[in-house]
């Protein structure tokens, strides 16, 4: 199975302070489902930055979808983000935008035409419940209903990668198993899917899905299947 | 370059939009306004300069200097009858000397000078070409065979320092109209610096979304470039309005170089492009500022 994600001693340091990611090294496979844990200010969302090539790393390797994404010039980084859907934790939906000019943004950004992106914009409003409020601006919105969007926005275009920064934090539970539902149903389509959060009731509510754990910046692997190669399951400790 | 008016609405949407809203338009509109008078200032100046050099080049002045009013008198008539005689002379005409009266008149004044002064004869020569030291010489050596105290002057020699003048004047405007050019570059790199600053989340997500900095860049030039058209527009008319007042008043001093100044249709469609040259310079400007700014940018 060919890698989508592989770190190598990956190491991340902001300005001249200690590492806040060390030697992180493992490998994410197509079409699996990640969850990432650990305590908070553990470095999730410094490990999530790397994925969704919002930041560089200080050292160590990242391959995406095959190469190398630390020395890749800057003009082909908009190509690879456009494979890769992101729900930030804030959510970042542009203010004086509605919600259904947000979720269609990434398209649009794609160049697709406007013709034919009305349709599925509106099927995924109506998806997340928002069928009513697409013309709402994010001021008007309530967290929850500002996180749909955010989730919307990130799977309209039907990334290869979705990278979800605690994605369920403001919903209520029926609304976070319709959202994990959805994850489920990108992920059969063949989408790789990474998930932090801090919440491990999520964890058993998708069967199959591995676990990455993260402690003072260093990855724990408690199910082994992240290593490169990976552990056979029955030799795991 | 103008395809950056014609982005769709939505991406528009992605940068508010106010127009006039800020100081920039006006600044530009300022600017404008300075670089119509000043270009406005250094054509009329070379055209002035043009014509009058243009006009004095052909000509040239006979003068006979002969204490002895009979024999100068007779001298101007036989050099004018030689000269008129050359290839090169197109129009002889001998001043009389109640006009030569008048030439001097305010130096010496209106009481009668009598003959206690000898005035030179004075020939006024118009020659079919542009008088060059060939030509020159060509006048001297006939006049000089019939009186040796006939000088020949080209006109143009007479008013070369004023037309020197003239020409630094023109310098000095197009000096100007450099440094308001750089002003308002100047104007536009802090405008889309700040515009870039109050946008920076939504150029972020743009980015993280898979934005390219030319798709940003596109936004931000249009809103720059309608903003400065719209100064630009005041200001062309702003500049037009004193123009023409201008105009008015020396169309009604009525004389000599002042008269002279004016400005050709070439000239006034050069000052009415001046709006289009400032929004293309503010684009242009915008697009440099903001691609380097985003070069920035991861």
């Amino acid at each position: 199975m060919n890698e989508i994600v592989q770190f190598e001693n990956v190491g991340l340091r902001y300005g001249a302070g200690a590492e806040t990611l060390s030697d992180l090294s493992f490998t994410l496979y197509p079409g699996s489902f990640y969850f990432l844990t650990g305590a908070s200010g553990a470095g999730k969302t410094s490990l999530l930055k790397l994925l969704y090539l919002s930041q560089r790393p200080s050292r160590g390797v990242i391959r995406l979808f095959g190469e190398d994404a630390v020395t890749m010039p800057r003009a082909r980084l908009p190509g690879f983000r456009r494979r890769i859907g992101v729900v930030f934790q804030d959510f970042r939906l542009v203010p004086h935008l509605s919600a259904f000019d947000n979720i269609a943004l990434p398209l649009r950004v794609a160049g697709v035409r406007e013709k034919d992106l009305e349709t599925p914009v509106a099927e995924m409003l109506d998806w997340v419940g928002l069928g009513d409020r697409a013309s709402a601006r994010p001021a008007t919105l309530s967290g929850g209903e500002q996180q749909r969007v955010a989730i919307a926005r990130a799977v309209i275009g039907r990334p290869e990668i979705l990278v979800a920064d605690e994605p369920t934090g403001n919903v209520d539970p029926d609304m976070a198993v319709r959202l994990l539902q959805l994850f489920e149903a990108l992920n059969t389509l063949g989408t790789t899917i990474v998930v932090a959060t801090h919440d491990i009731h999520l964890l058993s509510k998708v069967p199959g899905a591995q676990m990455m754990k993260l402690e003072k910046g260093s990855l724990s692997d408690p199910t082994g299947s992240l290593r490169h190669p990976p552990i056979p399951q029955d030799t795991t400790v | 370059m103008l395809q950056f008016f014609f982005i769709p609405g939505h991406d528009r949407r992605l940068i508010p939009e106010g127009r006039l809203s800020g100081p920039m338009p006006w600044v530009i509109a300022i600017m404008i306004f300075l670089m119509v008078l000043a270009t406005a200032a250094g054509l009329a100046f070379s055209e002035a300069a043009r014509s009058v050099s243009d006009d004095l080049s052909s000509r040239v002045t006979v003068q006979i200097v002969e204490a002895n009013a009979d024999v100068r008198n007779r001298q101007s008539e036989d050099v004018a009858a030689s000269l008129r005689g050359l290839d090169i002379v197109a129009q002889v005409r001998v001043l009389p000397e109640g006009e030569i009266r008048e030439l001097i008149e305010p130096w010496l004044g209106t009481q009668d000078i009598g003959e206690d002064i000898p005035l030179p004869a004075l020939i006024d020569v118009t020659l079919a070409r542009k008088a060059g030291p060939a030509e020159l010489e060509e006048l001297q050596s006939a006049a000089a065979q019939l009186s040796s105290a006939a000088r020949v002057e080209p006109s143009s020699g007479l008013i070369e320092p004023v037309i020197d003048l003239v020409r630094s004047l023109q310098w000095i405007a197009l000096g100007l109209v450099f440094l308001l050019a750089a002003a308002t570059a100047a104007a536009v790199i802090i405008s889309a610096r700040a515009a870039l600053n109050t946008h920076d989340e939504t150029i972020g997500i743009i980015h993280l979304l898979g934005g390219t900095d030319r798709q940003i860049s596109k936004l931000f030039q249009r809103r720059i470039a309608l903003d400065a058209l719209l100064g630009g527009i005041i200001g062309l008319v702003g500049g037009a309005a004193i123009i023409w007042l201008l105009g008015m008043q020396l169309s009604a001093l009525g004389s000599g170089l002042v008269q002279s100044l004016g400005l050709s249709w070439q000239s006034m469609l050069i000052i009415a492009a001046i709006p289009i040259m400032g929004m293309l310079l503010a684009m242009m400007t915008a697009r440099m500022t903001i691609m380097g700014a985003l070069k920035k940018i991861l």
